[in-house]
């Protein structure tokens, strides 16, 4: 299994390691629901190592992602962030990125761990003109510090103003208490908060700068169970379970994301279509009325038809009732409907309710 | 961990109390503190029948879900409501809240189980698994 840099503080700090589409990492050090209200009340501090990073290069690397995503990167300002699905010719998801833009000849991707390798196949297959690839995933660690305190804490270590990096932006070479930083203020929390990107060999001691920093605040260190509860609540989507390849961007609520009016993308004509006949299903918020925890893959009923699937579901901390995202077919998606998840040998009612199940708190 | 010493155990992690005909069932400490925090809690009616062995309740924490086995054979004849509102209980402690009582209709059953010390040896060998 690979290991990130970070590794030694998780065995430290004695992290319940787990095995993570081949990485281990810890899924949680004190729990994952007081790991979860801390990111929620004060803040955590996520190693997010496992993640692909792509440096897209050269003068046409502008329109080879304009060609490659479905999100319209040209009225990007350098230093800013987008969020793109990435997408095959039928409209499913290859996967799901941030764009981060130095310059229109110099652009950061961050793809999903797991769709590291078939990114990069993928990218480099469609590559045209003056336009190159560089995967520099094994020279940096990633660390995410997410929570309503984050900025305070960090700020106490770096003499850069944090108010001047916007929600969605980033800023190259900050200077941490000596550490070169690549900081951007996005997460996957719902929170406010910053990721951090740094040579591997400095991570651990940013690791510990940063704890020390968070002390009086009650800044922990946070795992992946955390995580994935967090992004559930506020609705963000997680390739592979909301999104995958053969989920469309427009059926899982992405729609934002695909803008059709820009020129020629890979998926626009069967996303075009997808649209303008109408969609045949589409992802829904469920709240459970009767007992029982919907699980990623459980079956949704209406009466004796199966109308869709969990694609997360789990008890929810902050909200303290048991929630479920689920792909239904589009005449059941109307929020009031009343459908049957099959918990087990169980049919447990729930009902649709409106999306997120938990507002988002981004400082914009 | 904490392993009661006037309790009888199984091979997957149930606590057993027998009382004449009566067995009160519930869930180990070691269950417990390997499950992490119990947020759901799925438990028989009363008057259900089971074999020893076969699967009777259900508790699920923040990322998993755990079958919980009945020890022995006989009615459900009572269930413990309290868990179904408040199942953190088990996590406070594992031995004060027990499941469900069983009235056993073979009570030679409970001879089969494990003593204390077979249960500490059988956690023992299960941890010093996890570490390799």
């Amino acid at each position: 299994m690979k290991k990130t840099p970070l590794y030694e503080k998780h065995m430290e700090l004695k992290g319940k390691l787990i095995d993570f589409g081949g990485w281990e990492l810890p899924v949680e050090y004190s729990g994952i629901i007081p790991e979860h209200e801390a990111v929620r009340n004060v803040a955590g501090l996520f190693d997010v190592s496992h993640m692909g990073e792509i440096i897209v290069l050269g003068e046409d690397a502008e329109k080879f992602i304009q060609k490659m995503v479905t999100n319209d990167i040209s009225d990007m300002d350098s230093g800013q962030i987008y969020y793109s699905p990435m997408c095959y010719p039928d409209g499913g998801v290859v996967d799901d990125l941030l764009i981060y833009k130095y310059d229109n000849e110099k652009f950061l991707l961050v793809v999903n761990a797991s769709n590291t390798q078939k990114d990069i196949e993928w990218l480099q297959s469609h590559l045209f003109g003056k336009t190159e690839l560089k995967d520099v995933s094994d020279d940096y660690a990633l660390l995410a510090l997410q929570g309503p305190a984050a900025q305070k804490i960090l700020q106490k270590i770096t003499k850069k103003n944090l108010n001047e990096i916007k929600f969605f932006y980033f800023c190259d070479n900050v200077n941490i208490e000596g550490i070169p930083a690549f900081i951007s203020r996005n997460g996957y929390t719902g929170e406010d908060g910053f990721e951090i990107l740094v040579s591997s060999g400095d991570a651990p001691i940013l690791w510990d700068k940063i704890m020390t920093a968070g002390k009086d605040e009650g800044l922990v260190p946070a795992g992946l169970g955390a995580r994935d509860t967090l992004r559930f609540e506020v609705c963000l989507p997680l390739y592979g379970n909301e999104i995958d390849k053969d989920i469309t961007p427009l059926e899982a609520g992405l729609g934002f994301f695909v803008k059709l009016n820009k020129d020629d993308f890979i998926g626009k004509e069967a996303l075009a279509a997808q649209r303008s006949e109408g969609l045949k299903r589409k992802l829904c918020a469920l709240e459970m009325i009767e007992r029982g925890i919907p699980r990623t893959g459980y079956e949704v009923f209406s009466e004796d038809e199966k109308i869709g699937h969990i694609t997360t579901g789990s008890y929810s901390p902050t909200l303290n009732m048991n929630i479920g995202l689920a792909l239904l077919n589009i005449e059941f998606s109307e929020v009031g409907t009343i459908v049957e998840v099959a918990v087990r040998k169980k049919r447990v009612k729930a009902k649709v309710v409106k999306k997120p199940f938990y507002e988002k708190r981004y400082k914009k | 961990m904490i392993i009661a010493d006037d309790l009888k155990y199984t091979k997957t992690h149930e606590w057993v109390k027998v009382e004449g005909t009566k067995c009160y069932v519930g869930l180990t400490d070691y269950a417990q503190i390997h499950l992490g925090q119990i947020v759901f809690v799925d438990l028989p009616e009363v008057g259900d029948e089971f074999s020893a062995g076969d699967q009777f309740a259900e508790v699920e924490s923040v990322k998993a879900v755990s079958e919980v086995y009945s020890p022995v054979t006989g009615t459900i004849e009572e269930i413990n409501e309290e868990l179904l509102d408040n199942p953190a209980l088990l996590n406070e402690d594992a031995y004060a809240n027990w499941l469900v009582i069983i009235e056993m209709t073979e009570a030679a059953e409970t001879d089969r189980l494990m003593s204390p010390s077979e249960y500490r040896d059988l956690c023992d060998k299960l941890d010093e698994e996890a570490a390799h």
